[in-house]
C-alpha cells in the first residue's frame, strides 16, 4: 500500500555539488516579506459604488479611495495586550459578586448507565448547602445545531460517558459543595459501553447511546453523508497511478489556559445575567432562554475576556445552565469553575477519524479522482457533529483541481466525551491524509511534491468540484514563499539519513455563509458612538477570545475616522448592550465584523466630512480625517482637531452614532443537499515546509523549523496575523507529535475512563520543544474582505501535520499514517520497515551518496 | 479548582522539634519541604495528613560543603534542586548529579523542590496519580483504597514506578543518606534506602526526616553520566533513567563501574554483572554493547506509565549505550545523541 521507499530520488534536480548558489537569504523584516498576489482580483481596486458602500450584502472590500492606508497594515500592539500581560484583565473567574455561592457538578463514574434514582436528601441536610438541582429540574434538550438537540443541562434518564453531569450543588464555598456531592446517592443500572465507532455503527439492537430518530434506525449514528461530484470511477479508470491508504487521526482537545467558568445572577425582577467564558454569547443567550423557559428579553449574557478557546467554548455547556438555575433557586449569584479534569470531559475537541483514501492521477501528476471513506468517533453527543460530518468531505476541494470527488462519512456516537469543533474544524484530519496521499503520488511519479501541487492549482475566481465559490487565491505564492525560504531544492531528498523536509498545502473557510440556525438577519453587527471629547465608543457583539477582535475594530475605526488608537473604546460581548455577532468560530469575525465596522465608520465619517466641509465651504470629499485631525485635501495647513470636527458634526446632525452590519452572500453554492455547508465568502490558503530530525534508534522526532506561508487576503495587523500563523503551526505540530485524547479499555481497568485528564500526562509541547516558526504572509487582497482581508486563525494549522509526516518520510523513509508521531510509534514504524527487508530511508541515503554525502 | 483538605501547618526551627512533632502526631503527620510532590498528591487525595511539618526553617538541613577530610560532599536535604544544579562544587565534582537535578520537572518546580523531597518522591503510576473522582470511577487500585493492581491485573504487589531523577546517580556514586528520628540518627547506603514495593518504596520510618546526603568523592579519573528519557524537553517525569559512574585506571582501563537504571519499577536497579564485563578493559564499543545487553536483560518495564512498555524496554540498551559513550568520551552515535534531555 505504501509507496516504495527504495524507489530512488524522486526529482531530477542537480546534485548538491552542482547547485551554483543558494537562494539569497530573505529579508528579516516581516513587512518586506509580504507577498502581494498578482491575482486578477486586482490589488487595491476601488469598490464600485464610490464612497458609500451598501450595508448589504458586501459592504467592505478594498478601500474606497486612492489613499494610502494609515492604520491598517501597520505592526501595532493589541489594545488589550498590556492589561493581559500585566495580569489586570478580569476573566470570568476574577469576578466575585457579593453573596456569591460556589457550585459543583456531580459527574457520572459510568460510561453508559440508566439513572434509576437520585437521592440528594443527605446533601441537602449539609450545613452551607443552598440548593441542589438534577436533570429533572431542566428537562429540555439543547444542542448547538438545531437539528440535533440531544443534550440535557444535566442527565435526565441516562449517562453517556464518564464525566457526564448528573446533579449540581450551590454552597457557601467549594469545599462544602464538594462535600455535598459526595452525599448525593445516585443509583445506576449499567449498560454496555461503546468505545469503538465501528462497533457502535455495527450495532443492530439497543440499548443504543441515543434513541433512534426512527424505529429500526441505529441510535449510535449521528449523521451519514454521501456525496459524489463527477465520475469518480471513470477518473480512477483513466489514472496512471492510484494511491490508496488508510489513515488514523487520534482525537485531541483544545487545552485552553482558562478552564470554563460561568456565573449566574437571577434578580428578583426575574432578570437573569450569566457571565461566561464562551465564544458564542448569542447562541448561549438563545439556549438559556429556551431551556429555562425565560423571555429572551430578560436574559443577559456577558462574555468577559476569554483565556483561550480554540473551539472548545463554542456551544453551551452544563455549567452555564446550572449557575442560572441555581441562582434562580437561591436568589444569590452562583459561580462554577471547571477543574482541569472537567475541561477534558467537556472536550468538544477534534474527532478521531478513521480514513481510507484513494487518489488517482495522470503520469503528469494531475489529479483525476479522489474517493474517501471516513468513520468519525463523535463521543456521546452531537455537538457540531452534523457540520463536522459534512466538513470532513466538503472542505477538501481546494486548492487543487479535482475533476471527480466522492466522500462517504459517518459519525458514530460512542461512550466518551463529545467531540466537536477544534481549530480547523472537520478538515484538519482529511487534510493530513490527503496531503500524505499527494506526497506518495509525487514519489511514485518522481515529481517534486511542490511542483505537483503547483500543477494541480485550482486557480482563483472559480467554482470547486462541489460548487464552492472561491474568489481570491494566493496559494501559488504560498508555495513559492515556503520553497524559497526553506531552501527546499537544496534539501528535499538530499539531507543525510535522519533529516528531512516535507511540504503540504491547504485551504480553509472565512466564516460560513449560513448561520447555525436559519435566519435572514445579518451575521454580524456593530454600533459606533462619537463623543464630544473626541473618543469613539465601539459596541461590538463579537467575542474577544485572545485572537484580537477588539484590536481589529479599533484599527478600522482609527483608519476610517483618523482617531488615535487610544481614543477608541471597545465594549464587546454583552447581549444587553451590543448588537449580535454570531460568535468567534469558523474564522468569521475579522471578515464579517470588519466589514460591518467599515460600514458604520464610513457613515460617521461622511457626517463629519459634511459638517466640516460646510464650515470650510468646500466639498465633503475634500475633508480628510487622519492623525487625530480633520484636514483639507491639498491644503493641510487648513485643519482642526478631530474633537472640533466631531463637535461640528454633532451640532449639525445631533448625537453621533452609526450602526453597521454584514451578511453573507446566500446565492453562491450548489443545489444539492448539503451544498450550503462549506460555502464561505472567502477562502484562505496555506503552505508549510517542515524540517525534522528523526532519531531512528529511539523514534524521537524533533521538528527543527516550520516555514508557514499563508494567504490572509490582507494583513490588517501583521503582528496579529503572524501570531495566528505561529500559534496554528504550533498547535498542529503539537497534535502531530504528542497530543492524544484517549481512553482506557475494560481490560485496562475501566472502559471509557479518560487516559490522562491532566496537563502533566496529556502532553502539549513546552517552549523548549517548540520548533522555530517562520511566518511568511501572502496578501491576495480579497474582493469582499475588509480591505481585502480573509481569515488567519485556523487555516495555518492544517498543513503542519502532513508536512511533518512527509518530512519524516524524507528523513527515514517510513510513512506515518497514524497520529501522533510519538517516539514509540515512529520507532515501531522504523523497526517494521527494517523487518520487511527495506532499508529505512534508502532513498535518502542514496541521494546523499550520489551528491557526495554530507560531513 | 482542586482543593486542599484542611490541615495544620507546623514550622519547627530544629530537626529535634520536627521529629518530635512527627512522633507526637504519628500517622496524622507528614513532613513537607518544597511540597512540589506532596501538594498535588494532597489535591488528588492520595494523602490527607492532618498535620504538615515544614522542614524549610531548619538551618541544619541546608548547606552544600565538603567534609573536613575533603573526601565527601555533604548536601543538606532541603537544598533546592535548582541550587544543586547550579552549585559549582557539584558541577565540578559530581557533574552527573548536577545534570540529574537540572532535569527534574521545570524551572519553577526546581526552585521549590528539594533533593530530600526528590529522594523521598512517592512512586508514580497511571492508575494512581489521578483525582479522587477518577480513581473512584476506576474502582481504585492496590496502592490506595483498592485491592486490584490494574497494571499486572493479577499480582498482589504494587508496581508503581520510582520516578525521581537524583537517586540513580546517588546510588551509582555510592552515596549514603542520613535519617534523623526521635530516637536518633542513622546512616544507610542510598542503594539500601529503596525497597521494591510500589506502595512505600523507602526504608524511611514514619517519624524520620531525611537530613543529609553524603557523597564520596573520587579522583580525576572518575567519569559519570545521567540520561533521562521523556517525551518533552521539560516537565515530564522520566520514562527511563540511566546513571553510570566509571573509574578508570592510569592506562585508561575500567577500574570500577556502576550502572543504575530506574523509572521502570518500584526502586532503582543497580545493574549486576558489569564488573566482570568491563573491569580491566578499555571502555570501547564492544564493551559498551556488552554492558548495554546486560542491562537490557535485567529490565522489564510494565504498563505503569501511559507510554508503550515494549518501547521503554527497547530504550534501555540505547540509553545505557549513550550514557556509556558519554563516560567513555566517544563521539555520539545516532543523530540525537547530543540532546541530554533524551
Amino acid at each position: 500500500m505504501s509507496a516504495k521507499t527504495g524507489a530512488g530520488p524522486a526529482i531530477a534536480t542537480p546534485a548538491r555539488g552542482t547547485v551554483t548558489a543558494p537562494p539569497s537569504p530573505r529579508p528579516r523584516e516581516a513587512e518586506e516579506e509580504l507577498v502581494r498576489s498578482p491575482s486578477e482580483n486586482g490589488a487595491g481596486r476601488p469598490v464600485a459604488g464610490g464612497d458609500r458602500p451598501a450595508d448589504h450584502p458586501n459592504p467592505g472590500g478594498a478601500p474606497s479611495e486612492d489613499r494610502p492606508l494609515a492604520a491598517i497594515g501597520r505592526r501595532m500592539r493589541k489594545v488589550d495586550g498590556l492589561a493581559k500581560a500585566t495580569g489586570r484583565a478580569r476573566y470570568t473567574d476574577d469576578i466575585a459578586l457579593p453573596g456569591m455561592l460556589h457550585g459543583k457538578i456531580l459527574r457520572s463514574p459510568h460510561p453508559h448507565a440508566r439513572i434509576v434514582a437520585i437521592d440528594s436528601s443527605r446533601a441537602e441536610a449539609l450545613p452551607g448547602v443552598h440548593a441542589i438541582v438534577t436533570g429533572r429540574d431542566m428537562p429540555l434538550t439543547y444542542g448547538i445545531i438545531p437539528w440535533t438537540p440531544d443534550e440535557y443541562p444535566l442527565c435526565v434518564d441516562k449517562v453517556r460517558y464518564i464525566g457526564d453531569g448528573v446533579a449540581a450543588v450551590a454552597a457557601v464555598d467549594e469545599e462544602t459543595a464538594n462535600a455535598a456531592l459526595a452525599l448525593i446517592d445516585v443509583t445506576y443500572e449499567e449498560l454496555p459501553a461503546y468505545l469503538d465507532p465501528h462497533e457502535a455503527i455495527a450495532a443492530t439492537d439497543g440499548p443504543f447511546i441515543h434513541e433512534p430518530r426512527k424505529p429500526g434506525w441505529n441510535g449510535n449514528v449521528t449523521k451519514v453523508v454521501k456525496l459524489a461530484f463527477g465520475d469518480v470511477d471513470e477518473g480512477m479508470e483513466r489514472s496512471d497511478v492510484v494511491v490508496e491508504g488508510d489513515y488514523f487521526f487520534e482525537g485531541t482537545t483544545h487545552t485552553p489556559i482558562e478552564p470554563h467558568c460561568a456565573i449566574g445572577l437571577s434578580e428578583p425582577c426575574g432578570k437573569l445575567t450569566v457571565w461566561s467564558a464562551t465564544q458564542v454569547p448569542h447562541y448561549l443567550h438563545r439556549e438559556l432562554a429556551r431551556v429555562l423557559g425565560l423571555d429572551p428579553a430578560r436574559v443577559r449574557v456577558v462574555q468577559p475576556p476569554v483565556g483561550g478557546a480554540f473551539g472548545g467554548k463554542s456551544e453551551p455547556f452544563d455549567l452555564e445552565f446550572c449557575v442560572a438555575k441555581l441562582s434562580q433557586l437561591t436568589g444569590r449569584p452562583v459561580k462554577i469553575l471547571y477543574t482541569r479534569e472537567e475541561v477534558f470531559y467537556a472536550h468538544r475537541g477534534r474527532h478521531p477519524f478513521h480514513m481510507r483514501y484513494r487518489t488517482g492521477a495522470t503520469r503528469d501528476g494531475l489529479l483525476t479522482a479522489v474517493d474517501s471513506r471516513i468513520v468519525m468517533d463523535g463521543g456521546a453527543y452531537a455537538s457540531f457533529g452534523l457540520v463536522t460530518t459534512y466538513y470532513s468531505g466538503q472542505l477538501l476541494t481546494a486548492p487543487y483541481r479535482m475533476p471527480a470527488y466522492r466522500f462517504h462519512s459517518t459519525r458514530a456516537y460512542t461512550n466518551k466525551p463529545a467531540c466537536g469543533p477544534k481549530r480547523g474544524h472537520g478538515s484538519v484530519q482529511p487534510r493530513f491524509a490527503f496531503e500524505v496521499q499527494l506526497d506518495r503520488i509525487a514519489e511514485r511519479l518522481a515529481i517534486d511534491p511542490i511542483e505537483l501541487r503547483r500543477r494541480n492549482f485550482i486557480g482563483s475566481d472559480i467554482r470547486t468540484v462541489n460548487d464552492l465559490r472561491v474568489t481570491s487565491n494566493g496559494f501559488p505564492e504560498c508555495l513559492d514563499a515556503v520553497e524559497r525560504a526553506s531552501e527546499w531544492k537544496r534539501k528535499f531528498r538530499r539531507l543525510p539519513y535522519g533529516r528531512g523536509v516535507g511540504v503540504a498545502g491547504s485551504t480553509y473557510i472565512t466564516g460560513t455563509n449560513y448561520p447555525v440556525y436559519p435566519n435572514e438577519m445579518p451575521q454580524s453587527g456593530i454600533q459606533l458612538q462619537v463623543d464630544r471629547s473626541g473618543r469613539v465608543a465601539v459596541f461590538s457583539g463579537a467575542s474577544e477570545i485572545g485572537q484580537g477582535v477588539d484590536s481589529m475594530v479599533t484599527y478600522i475605526v482609527a483608519e476610517e475616522l483618523g482617531v488615535p488608537l487610544e481614543h477608541v473604546r471597545v465594549l464587546a460581548g454583552d447581549t444587553d448592550f451590543t448588537p449580535v455577532d454570531l460568535g468567534a468560530y469558523s474564522s468569521r469575525v475579522t471578515f464579517m465584523l470588519g466589514n460591518a465596522c467599515i460600514a458604520a465608520a464610513r457613515k460617521l465619517r461622511a457626517q463629519v466630512q459634511e459638517a466640516v466641509a460646510e464650515a470650510w465651504e468646500t466639498k465633503p470629499r475634500e475633508v480628510l480625517l487622519a492623525g487625530g485631525r480633520a484636514m483639507r485635501s491639498g491644503d493641510t495647513a487648513r485643519n482642526m482637531l478631530l474633537r472640533e470636527a466631531f463637535n461640528l458634526a454633532e451640532a449639525k446632525f445631533g448625537t453621533l452614532g452609526a450602526t453597521g452590519s454584514y451578511n453573507t452572500p446566500k446565492d453562491v453554492h450548489g443545489s444539492y443537499r448539503g451544498a450550503t455547508i462549506g460555502a464561505s465568502p472567502a477562502y484562505s490558503f496555506t503552505a508549510h515546509v517542515a524540517e525534522v530530525e528523526v532519531d531512528a534508534e529511539t523514534g524521537f522526532v524533533t521538528v527543527e523549523k516550520i516555514w508557514i506561508a499563508h494567504d490572509c487576503g490582507r494583513a490588517l495587523n501583521p503582528v496579529l496575523v503572524e501570531g495566528q500563523m505561529e500559534g496554528s503551526a504550533y498547535m498542529g505540530f503539537a497534535e502531530a507529535l504528542m497530543e492524544e485524547q484517549i481512553f482506557k479499555s475494560a481490560e485496562q481497568g475501566r472502559a471509557g475512563l479518560h487516559n490522562a485528564p491532566s496537563l502533566l500526562d496529556y502532553r502539549i509541547p513546552t517552549s523548549v520543544d517548540t520548533p522555530a516558526l517562520r511566518s511568511l504572509i501572502v496578501e491576495s487582497i480579497d474582493p469582499e474582505g475588509p480591505y481585502g482581508a480573509k481569515e488567519a486563525g485556523e487555516g495555518p494549522l492544517h498543513p503542519s501535520i502532513p508536512a511533518i509526516a512527509n518530512a519524516i518520510y524524507d528523513a527515514v523513509g517510513v510513512r506515518m499514517n497514524s497520529l501522533p508521531f510519538s517516539p514509540p510509534r515512529v520507532w515501531r514504524a522504523i523497526q517494521e520497515a527494517g523487518r520487511e527487508g527495506r532499508r529505512a530511508g534508502a532513498f535518502a541515503e542514496e541521494a546523499t551518496s550520489r551528491s557526495g554525502g554530507r560531513g | 479548582m482542586l482543593r486542599l483538605h484542611p490541615f495544620r501547618y507546623h514550622r519547627p526551627g530544629t530537626v529535634g522539634e520536627a521529629t518530635e512533632l512527627l512522633a507526637n502526631f504519628g500517622a496524622e503527620a507528614m513532613p513537607i519541604a518544597g511540597g512540589t510532590d506532596l501538594m498535588p498528591n494532597m489535591k488528588h487525595r492520595l494523602f490527607t495528613p492532618g498535620h504538615l511539618v515544614s522542614l524549610n526553617r531548619i538551618a541544619a538541613l541546608r548547606g552544600i560543603h565538603l567534609d573536613a577530610a575533603g573526601a565527601r560532599l555533604r548536601i543538606g536535604a532541603t537544598e533546592t534542586l535548582a541550587d544543586i544544579a547550579s552549585n559549582p562544587l557539584v558541577q565540578q565534582r559530581l557533574p552527573a548529579l548536577a545534570t540529574a537535578a537540572g532535569l527534574v520537572a521545570g524551572p519553577q518546580l526546581r526552585n521549590m523542590g528539594t533533593i530530600g523531597g526528590n529522594i523521598c518522591l512517592d512512586t508514580r503510576c497511571t492508575y494512581y496519580n489521578q483525582t479522587e473522582f477518577w480513581r473512584a470511577a476506576l474502582g481504585y487500585c492496590l496502592k490506595k483504597n483498592g485491592t486490584v493492581c490494574h497494571v499486572t491485573r493479577v499480582g498482589k504487589k504494587c508496581v508503581a514506578a520510582h520516578s525521581a531523577d537524583t537517586p540513580p546517580v546517588l546510588i551509582a556514586l555510592g552515596a549514603t543518606l542520613v535519617l534523623a528520628g526521635a530516637l536518633g540518627t542513622r546512616e544507610m547506603a542510598a542503594n539500601d534506602f529503596f525497597v521494591a514495593d510500589g506502595i512505600r518504596n523507602t526504608r524511611r520510618a514514619h517519624g524520620e526526616v531525611l537530613a543529609e546526603i553524603r557523597i564520596p568523592l573520587a579522583g580525576p579519573r572518575r567519569r559519570s553520566a545521567y540520561r533521562k528519557l521523556r517525551q518533552r524537553g521539560s516537565i515530564d517525569f522520566p520514562l527511563l533513567s540511566v546513571a553510570v559512574v566509571c573509574d578508570f585506571d592510569e592506562s585508561g582501563a575500567v577500574e570500577r563501574i556502576r550502572g543504575v537504571v530506574s523509572a521502570l519499577g518500584a526502586r532503582p536497579r543497580l545493574l549486576s554483572g558489569w564488573d566482570g564485563i568491563a573491569v580491566g578493559s578499555a571502555l570501547d564499543n564492544g564493551v559498551i554493547d556488552a554492558l548495554a545487553e546486560r542491562a537490557h536483560a535485567q529490565c522489564r518495564p510494565l504498563e505503569n506509565a501511559i507510554v508503550d512498555a515494549e518501547w521503554r524496554r527497547a530504550m534501555v540498551p540505547v540509553q545505557v549505550r549513550r550514557a556509556l559513550r558519554e563516560v567513555a568520551v566517544l563521539p555520539p552515535k545516532g543523530v540525537s545523541a547530543m540532546r541530554p534531555a533524551r
